[in-house]
């Protein structure tokens, strides 16, 4: 194994982990806002949630852009070719 | 273990190569449409039990389009009900076991956002014509064409990447568990990812309705119809 690879999966790595921690809190920010929302107006609850959705599959494209730079780097790194 | 961002040729077609994918996307195609005439084949005014579940479906797709793009939904019911049906019968279709969704594969999910990119274009200058449509990209001031121009490719490329990454993890997951752990442990995964195939396949036909909402929204004034 050359250095290329290795810092490939150590880099793929730190790609995952550290890219999650930000759409972590995000959602959490995120769904504990709709939860607030959805006591203090209980009849909006549908709305609410519907927006929320929307909103946690945005946050959450953050961490997937990560997950495939990481596949990237794994499977199709031009580099190692 | 192989590669998830690449597709192995099943058999060839003259110089075409079939994957696996291609023939589920198929296959699905033509249920939905075999299973769509047969359903229509013969409405009544007193429904049958059927009828009565798909005439459901139809009219929660309205309420949604309704609810989410403020317009009256008959002329992008047949767009944003296809690819909802058609999504989530495709991210499903990983609980046939030896299926692997055809969503899982980037090229599905490329076609898919193309479509959507294309719609919004093509529904932006049916209702304010050509002139209509591209004045939309100078909202709110000139200063902006260049960023309005840059979403609408970008939104469109993280809306395949959402749709690939959400489905893919699922299977690529299912995949490592299944062969560090073994038979049966992958269960609960499972039932995740049918939660998340669900999830994505609203998700994505929501963002369309949002981007054709946009496009058609601001060439002309919002009627103010009920919700």
């Amino acid at each position: 194994m050359n250095w290329l690879a290795f810092a490939s999966i150590i880099s793929a790595a730190i790609a995952v982990s550290f890219g999650a921690i930000g759409p972590a809190l995000g959602e959490g920010r995120a769904v504990a806002a709709a939860m607030d929302a959805i006591a203090r107006q209980p009849e909006a609850a549908n709305v609410i949630s519907r927006t929320l959705f929307v909103g946690l599959a945005m946050i959450e494209t953050m961490a997937i852009y990560c997950l495939v730079i990481a596949l990237l780097l794994l499977f199709a790194n031009p580099l190692l070719k | 273990m192989t590669s998830p961002l690449t597709s192995v040729a099943l058999f060839y077609l003259g110089p075409v190569p079939i994957t696996a994918g291609v023939v589920a996307t198929w296959v699905i195609m033509a249920m939905l449409v075999i299973g769509s005439i047969l359903v229509t084949h013969r409405l009544s005014l007193v429904p049958s039990k059927t009828q009565a579940f798909f005439e459901l479906v139809v009219d929660t797709v309205d309420g949604q389009i309704r609810d989410t793009m403020r317009l009256e939904p008959t002329p992008y019911r047949a767009f944003v009900g296809t690819l909802f049906i058609f999504i989530f019968v495709a991210n499903w279709s990983s609980l046939i076991p030896g299926v692997e969704p055809p969503t899982a594969h980037i090229e599905t999910d490329a076609a898919l956002a193309l479509l959507v990119f294309v719609a919004v274009i093509w529904f932006g200058i049916r209702a304010g014509g050509v002139r209509g449509y591209l004045s939309t990209f100078a909202s709110p001031n000139p200063i902006m064409i260049p960023l309005n121009f840059i979403e609408s490719l970008t939104r469109t490329f993280s809306l395949l990447v959402r749709l690939f990454g959400n489905v893919m993890s699922g299977v690529f997951v299912i995949g490592i568990v299944l062969s560090l752990a073994g038979l049966l442990v992958p269960i609960p995964l499972m039932v995740l990812d049918l939660l998340t195939g669900a999830v994505q396949a609203y998700i994505f036909a929501i963002l369309a309705m949002v981007f054709i909402a946009g496009a058609v929204g601001e060439t002309k004034p919002a009627p103010n119809t009920p919700s």
